[in-house]
């Protein structure tokens, strides 16, 4: 029956594979070159929605491996301190390891200028409305920075605890930051995000004694959700625990 | 609103499948997405009818499977119904639990018109 106005095509088309036209042309009945009839065939498909962007992450994977390039794509909410984390990082090891950093916010240059105060290449990426990093966005910067071989990539993704989960970019280990002075909830508010993750640091412990924010219960619900993070506590603008967070760093070079 | 990227991604695929058949438009699309897959249906809804008109799904129909999240237990190997990724195992109250289904986001058919 044909299915769009449900007259009968019998003993006519049976649409079997897409690339058939000669077959489709060959099958047509007087009835169905009468009517002009559109007819439909369903293609299974079964394709993953991100398939293209996932495919893509692994292209820059391979090459981040292949160039020995170590790719970090760092992921918070707005204000937790990537940038400032990014800032020591980089001037405290900028002697020891060649880094590259590529930026992503919606808007400005604010975030790359105090990155290049550093002396550390750096790209902005600015989405506009885009909420997220993609694949494709960060092979075009890589492209742009001409990666050294042997070197560091820190990817501070745009601040979102939500969108960024769903994009692999290729990276080796995902990092998500919160800081004490948000919820320590966030986990189980957010827990795409921390199932994502490889490694969780939390920031600003210098001012766990004046805010109501309990470490020990954070690291509990973001093991809930992925029992396999690593924790990292750090104070960055203090220094305290950057060490271990170097650490991190240096064992998976 | 990843969603946005998300239903520029399904007519991406829509595109290329129609082309690659020669056909003129998708009459029927079909997808699979998981309760947990992170896809808030509203925002989903919202970004498709700005993005699909002027494509070729701009008239599609569109089925979509919402696949329930289904949770094992890897202590007492409960299979359970989760409401969340971080589900205790109702039964034994374990932490190692394991999504087994939920987190989908697929184009599982595309029915294309033939002129």
């Amino acid at each position: 029956m044909c299915s769009t106005c449900g007259c009968s095509t019998q003993g006519g088309v049976q649409f079997s594979t897409p690339s058939n036209i000669a077959k489709r042309e060959l099958s047509f009945t007087t009835e169905d070159l009468h009517h002009h009839h559109s007819h439909t065939e369903t293609v299974q498909l079964e394709e993953d929605i991100l398939h293209k962007n996932n495919q893509l992450a692994d292209e820059n994977r391979r090459f981040f491996e292949a160039n020995n390039i170590l790719c970090f794509n760092l992921v918070s909410s707005p204000g937790s301190g990537k940038t400032s984390l990014l800032e020591r990082t980089l001037l405290d090891l900028n002697d020891r390891h060649r880094f590259y950093v590529i930026e992503g916010d919606q808007q400005t240059m604010a975030d790359a200028d105090r990155i290049h105060a550093t002396k550390v290449p750096v790209i902005q990426i600015n989405t506009g409305q885009g909420c997220h990093l993609d694949s494709s966005m960060v092979a075009r910067a890589t492209k742009s920075l001409k990666l050294q071989n042997n070197s560091i990539l820190f990817i501070e993704n745009v601040g979102n605890l939500v969108c960024p989960a769903m994009f692999d970019l290729g990276e080796k280990k995902r990092v998500v930051i919160i800081s004490v002075t948000e919820g320590e909830d966030k986990p189980l508010k957010y827990p795409d995000m921390f199932a994502g993750s490889d490694i969780c640091i939390i920031n600003k412990i210098d001012l766990l004694p004046y805010v109501n924010f309990n470490v020990d219960k954070a690291k509990e619900y973001a093991r809930r959700v992925n029992k396999n993070l690593h924790f990292i506590c750090v104070s960055a603008t203090r220094g305290d625990g950057m060490q271990d967070w170097y650490e991190m760093i240096e064992s998976l070079l | 609103m990843h969603e946005l990227s998300i239903v520029t991604n399904i007519i991406e695929i829509a595109e290329r499948e129609t082309h690659k058949a020669n056909a003129r438009a998708v009459q029927k699309i079909e997808l699979d997405i998981g309760v947990l897959s992170g896809i808030e249906m509203q925002a989903f809804d919202f970004a498709w009818e700005q993005a699909v008109p002027d494509t070729v799904l701009a008239k599609a129909g569109r089925k979509i499977n919402r696949l329930a999240a289904i949770a094992l237990c890897e202590d007492c190997r409960h299979r359970f119904e989760a409401e969340s990724l971080y589900e205790l195992c109702p039964r034994c109250e374990g932490i190692n639990t394991k999504l087994l289904q939920g987190r989908e986001m697929k184009v599982k058919s595309l029915e294309l018109i033939f002129e």
